[in-house]
């Protein structure tokens, strides 16, 4: 007994969330999430992506304790989860699966009565609690109305106000810029920096990918239920290298000397040539990168082809998104999973 | 002074203190330290029942309840006092076959009977239809608005969340009945002649007396109420839906009070919870007949242990998917 507790604690000042095979069957038999070996760093801003319906939500609701895990387990803070929920969710600022609000109260007395069911929060001291909630997501003017009459942008707001009640060590964002213009979705990702600076760790689920890209130092994708990868943004984007991009007038000579060099998977549109360049893992691994077995040069690939006679219009590698990394891991579009 | 910085001191030679000298210097280091506790008082737990009150209270529909609820025994006053004005009694022409305690016919001797007369009108259906309202829809509502999970990541805590809907949902059956019974009384006052009043049993009292009877009859109409107002939380723990778990309380109720009345079915009649509501007429007895009542209360008990536990094995381990 002694042992494990000596590695939880351990383990719990670098992980914010950590799952352990946490599995979730429905009632109808469904596998929602499939042993989920989740990760998340203090300090990161933690994209979680995934189509819709590849147990995001499922698996957010389980951290959170609101359903039930069938197996596995998951640390939220360290400490057990749902075990320790009223120890660990005071320190926890959630919006999940977008707002819900009363509609009959106005946005202030919604937050009232949010922050009235946290235990932990100081009677005395909520109303300036709310007060500066509302200052920073921008809704003090509405923050009388009643909420029924909200916009979608308003209620979100009032949403994230409400995750940001207490000094939260750990927030959950799903969708959070749901429903907002993009000068609001502006401003909601420079509060999850700003946030993200004074040392909370943010976990951001979201389905566009540019936000996460954006906002997130670490992400990880999910599709039906399975965790794909997880890991910093740019060690993703960088598994999925750039694809060589040619324009010249002469595509079939061109082709000829991209392959000599190596350069696989190539495809001629006109006067567009992209291909795969030779990957780095490749080749042995001791062996010295600067090389000259070692990775190709552009600069040496772009002289060969000149001095072949090819004419270049324009030479260069597409960085890859997030987007293309998302597509080459799921082997799908953006859609929702059957 | 001298003895603060001795007792900070690591050095320090007292035996107890030393144990918890590490921790303290650390906590008084880093007081931002996301593990140091926030200082958190048992007492801050009841601004949730204070919340669940607000938000019971502040919602026109229930306002509209009480409304309705205040409203019949100002009809049942106003129509006692239209059929009388003439010098004749209550249901003169009817037979006189009175069902219940009624008390229908002592409203014009003396307008405290008003009081009796609506609670026993009102205790059958109105009133408890309105607390099948109110409990019904305490978690089921929540859900259905998305509201529940917020208030559970809070966190409110499953038990303390359930506990916070009863005593408000008990607080609105109180509420519920002393509406009832005020407006009674001041419409019986306005309407009908007071002094002392004549029991049931044929004794005179003084209005003072009777006035506190009449409010230990309210107190056990509101009793008589815990019974459904538990069975309407354990069925809105059910369902996802207000509305029906609203009406799936009230449609229970329709049918106990229906089986009350089928008189091949008796045998079952002892365990209805509707069964000894109208008890609190002999209340207006003298002496005082206490045993329905007992049974009564007994049976609201048992109500409340059974279904009450039944909500919150229920409501603690059911998945919030809404």
């Amino acid at each position: 007994m002694d042992q494990p507790s000596a590695q939880d604690t351990a383990a719990s000042p670098a992980a914010a969330i950590e799952t352990r095979g946490l599995t979730k069957r429905y009632r109808g038999g469904q596998l929602a999430v499939s042993s989920l070996d989740l990760r998340v760093p203090r300090g990161s801003v933690f994209g979680f992506l995934g189509p819709n319906g590849s147990g995001k939500t499922t698996t957010i609701r389980m951290l959170m304790g609101l359903i039930e895990a069938s197996s596995g387990g998951a640390r939220v803070l360290g400490e057990p989860m749902p075990r320790a929920a009223r120890t660990v969710l005071p320190k926890v600022g959630a919006l999940i699966e977008g707002p819900a609000l009363y509609g009959f109260l106005s946005g202030r007395d919604n937050l009232a009565r949010f922050d009235a069911a946290d235990p932990t929060a100081d009677p005395r001291s909520r109303a300036r609690r709310i007060d500066a909630a509302l200052d920073r997501v921008g809704l003090t003017a509405a923050a009388g109305k009643k909420a029924r009459a909200y916009s979608l942008g308003m209620k979100q707001r009032l949403g994230l106000a409400s995750a940001l009640l207490q000094p939260r060590e750990l927030l959950i964002l799903d969708e959070p810029t749901n429903g907002l213009d993009p000068q609001g979705m502006r401003e909601i990702r420079t509060l999850v920096r700003e946030l993200a600076e004074d040392g909370t760790t943010v976990f951001l689920s979201s389905h566009l990918l540019d936000e996460i890209e954006q906002v997130c130092t670490h992400a990880a994708v999910m599709a039906q239920g399975r965790l794909i990868t997880q890991g910093t943004v740019a060690e993703l984007v960088a598994a999925s290298r750039g694809r060589l991009a040619v324009t010249t007038p002469d595509p079939a000579e061109a082709v000829r000397i991209l392959k000599e060099h190596g350069v696989t998977d190539l495809v001629v549109q006109d006067e567009r040539i992209t291909g795969e360049l030779p990957s780095v893992e490749a080749g042995p691994p001791e062996e010295p990168p600067q090389g000259a077995e070692g990775p190709l040069d552009l600069a040496e690939l772009n002289a060969a082809l000149v001095h072949g006679g090819v004419r270049v219009r324009s030479f260069g590698t597409e960085r890859a998104s997030l987007e293309d990394v998302f597509v080459s891991l799921t082997g799908e579009g953006f859609d929702v999973a059957g | 002074m001298s003895q603060a910085e001795t007792a900070a001191a690591p050095t320090a030679p007292a035996g107890p203190v030393k144990a918890t000298e590490p921790a303290e210097p650390t906590r008084a280091a880093v007081p931002t330290a996301p593990d140091a506790p926030r200082p958190v008082s048992p007492l801050w737990t009841l601004s949730l029942f204070r919340s669940e009150l607000a938000i019971t209270f502040r919602r026109w529909r229930t306002i509209a309840l009480l409304g309705v609820l205040a409203l019949v025994p100002v009809l049942i006053g106003v129509a006692v006092w239209i059929e009388t004005r003439d010098g004749g009694s209550v249901g003169a022409g009817r037979g006189g076959d009175e069902v219940g305690p009624a008390f229908f016919s002592q409203v014009t001797n003396n307008g405290i009977f008003l009081v009796f007369a609506s609670l026993a009108t009102m205790l059958p259906i109105f009133l408890p239809m309105a607390i099948g309202v109110i409990a019904g829809d305490s978690v089921a509502g929540e859900a259905n608005g998305g509201t529940l999970r917020y208030l559970l990541v809070a966190p409110a805590g499953r038990t303390r969340l359930l506990l916070a809907k009863y005593a408000a949902a008990l607080v609105f059956c109180l509420v519920a009945t002393v509406v009832v019974a005020v407006a009674a009384l001041t419409v019986g006052a306005m309407l009908f002649p007071h002094g002392d009043v004549t029991l049931i049993s044929g004794t005179r009292v003084s209005y003072g007396e009777a006035l506190g009877r009449a409010a230990v009859i309210a107190g056990l109409v509101a009793l008589s109420l815990t019974g459904i107002a538990a069975l309407g939380l354990f069925i809105s723990t059910l369902t996802s839906s207000g509305i029906a778990a609203m009406a799936a309380t009230v449609g229970l109720l329709i049918t106990v009070q229906i089986v009350n009345t089928i008189p091949q079915l008796h045998i079952v009649h002892p365990y209805l919870f509707t069964h000894y509501w109208l008890s609190f007429a002999d209340v207006l007895r003298d002496p005082i007949l206490w045993d329905g009542v007992v049974k009564n209360l007994g049976l609201q008990a048992l109500y409340v242990a059974v279904f009450g536990s039944a909500a919150w094995a229920r409501f603690t381990t059911r998945d919030i998917t809404a």
